[in-house]
């Protein structure tokens, strides 16, 4: 795919991409999604998102050709492909955060490197491609099981992990009430993780209410509109006897609805980075000394958030860029025991050249969209 | 080579109460102390710089790897080189940037031109989609913004 401006993509026949540094290895990719952090780049709300760039950073594929320095991976390996590109070396990898490498990213310090995701997150091309270079092949890259459907590899690229940190960043203690603000895919895994820490109550908030309906049934959650609601906090207040959630999970980011100060702020003068409704939501309605978990993405400028309520009610605030390898031992386990069901959330399937519509499809929240997977074509 | 500007360890009471599994950041991190030994690690060759990278100035080198997409050109280039000039902290980084974007953007129209290329703005968009599971929302959206780009023809047309 080949990014043209704000809300235009379309597929273009491009190089074939290279093996520029000795761990590189290309893979020829078999599936690839569109996630909710596409739409930021869609949108054009992300700095540096140059035209002629590829997308896409989630996929699995065959391994295509290796570096000299490539060990593990072998021509022929199916693997799937976490979203961040790490070193496995640097301070911060060596201590799981494999999100955060500092030996990925020179065009931003704030932000580890990412697949199709701006020259902010590194320059990189994306999967939404037939072939795409993938740095660090022994790092990152995980073969995938052989009894593993590749529609639920797909999803542990990015989805899986990101829901199940978010839950896992909230601390959630047996008992727990635990709200989640967003039902887009990865609220909705937020919501189903959530419950592998014990909480007694999940609830999920959004304004779309096929979304929530499949989140009910997704996640065994509460789902609620807030639309139907004159105020969320008040209503999430009243629902856990006026004391507050005790973790609240944004998976919305940046642009989320629902505040009309927040929106004008932050879509139409850019005088923040977007709209931070979700997260202002969170702070408010958990409780004191509660925690708020991040995983929607915030630009890097900055938001207009109450942190002078974070500060009076003693919040934690947990957030980052899920730490896929980290957790994909674990989650490959939940997978495979069956307690997991990630490719439940797939609900389109298009080729790679219809790509154009997959986009608008999935931005306009048509069709009852929640997950889609692009297929190329290419043919080993 | 570390520096040490005082001997912080004599501090009456240093390091005390430390408990090491109060970390805030686990199990999101694994501490190990390292963040201590900053940059000494052992990293990978530097992969070689085959086209223009604009780095951030909050780091004294190059990353080992790194995306070779797209190197900034033409307008939108000179002001992503300026916006690159600032920090990460700066707004003048990143307005810049926005705004190279939108330069970019009609850069792309232009070169597609140029090559003898009619862009399909509206299979780009997808509206076909739209059209298809949306068209009443779809069709009051168009209406709105024909009806208020003829009232603003309108205004333009009286002011002359
Ligand atoms: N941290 C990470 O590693 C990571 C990884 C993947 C995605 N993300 C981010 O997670 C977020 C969600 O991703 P997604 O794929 O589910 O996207 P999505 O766009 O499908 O879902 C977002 C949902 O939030 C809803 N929403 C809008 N405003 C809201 C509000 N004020 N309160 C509650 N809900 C609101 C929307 O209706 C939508 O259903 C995105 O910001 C994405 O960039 C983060
Ligand atoms: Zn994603
Ligand atoms: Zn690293």
């Amino acid at each position: 795919m080949d990014y043209r401006g704000p809300y235009r993509v379309r597929t273009v026949e491009k190089p074939m991409p290279k093996i520029l540094h000795p761990e590189d290895a290309i893979i020829r990719v078999t599936r690839t999604c569109i996630c909710g952090s596409d739409l930021h780049l869609y949108h054009g709300m992300v700095p540096d998102t140059r035209v002629g760039s590829t997308f896409g950073h989630e996929f699995v594929g065959v391994v295509e050709e290796v570096g000299p320095l490539v060990q593990k991976l072998k021509v022929g390996d199916q693997v799937l492909v976490p979203f961040n590109i790490a070193c496995g070396k640097c301070n911060f990898c060596k201590q799981g955060l494999f999100g955060n490498c500092h030996e990925s990213n020179p065009m931003a310090t704030a932000v580890g490197g990412i697949f199709g995701y701006s020259h902010t997150a590194g320059g990189y091309d994306g999967g939404q491609a037939e072939y795409v270079r993938v740095p660090y092949a022994d790092v990152g890259p995980t073969v995938i099981p052989p009894d593993m459907d590749p529609d639920d590899a797909v999803l542990l690229t990015d989805v899986v992990p990101t829901g199940y940190q978010a839950a896992e960043m909230g601390g959630i203690k047996q008992g727990d009430t635990v709200v989640i603000f967003g039902a887009g895919p990865i609220g909705i895994m937020a919501a189903r993780c959530a419950w592998f820490f014990g909480p007694s109550r999940v609830i999920i908030i959004d304004h779309v209410d096929y979304r929530l309906e499949f989140a009910k049934n997704y996640a065994y959650c509460e789902a609620y509109n807030f639309k139907d609601m004159e105020d969320p906090v008040v209503f999430l207040k009243k629902t856990t006897d006026w004391y507050g959630a005790d973790v609240c999970i944004d998976c919305v980011g940046c642009e989320a609805e629902g505040n009309s100060l927040q929106t004008f702020s932050g879509k139409v003068t850019l005088m923040q980075a977007g709209t931070a409704t979700a997260l202002q939501w969170a702070i408010n309605s958990v409780k004191k000394g509660g925690i708020v978990s991040i995983v929607g993405v915030y630009g890097p400028p900055f938001n207009l958030i109450p942190i002078g309520n974070v500060l009076n009610k003693g919040l934690t605030i947990r957030a980052n860029q899920a730490s896929v390898k980290r957790l994909l031992p674990r989650l490959i386990e939940h997978v495979q025991e069956g307690r997991l069901n990630p490719k439940g959330l797939i609900t389109h399937r298009v080729p790679l050249e219809e790509v154009a519509d997959a986009y608008r499809l999935f931005s306009s929240k048509l069709d009852n969209c929640i997950k889609t997977v692009l297929i190329p074509s290419a043919k080993a | 080579m570390k520096k040490q500007h005082h001997n912080y360890k004599d501090i009456p009471g240093w390091g005390m109460d430390a408990d090491p599994e109060n970390e805030p950041n686990y199990p999101m991190k694994n501490y190990t102390g390292d963040d201590h030994h900053r940059s000494d690690y052992q990293r990978s060759a530097p992969q070689p710089k085959d086209v223009e990278i604009l780095m951030s100035n909050e780091r004294p080198k190059m990353s080992a790897v790194f995306g070779n997409s797209v190197p900034p050109s033409g307008l939108s280039g000179m002001i992503r080189r300026y916006a690159f000039k600032h920090s990460e902290d700066r707004y003048r980084h990143w307005l810049p940037l926005i705004f190279a974007d939108r330069v970019n953007m009609f850069e792309g129209v232009i070169d597609d031109l140029s090559r003898g290329y009619l862009p399909n703005m509206v299979a780009e968009r997808g509206w076909k989609m739209e059209m298809k599971h949306n068209p009443k929302g779809f069709a009051v959206k168009i209406a709105t913004v024909a009806a208020v780009g003829y009232a603003v023809y309108l205004i333009l047309k009286k002011k002359k």
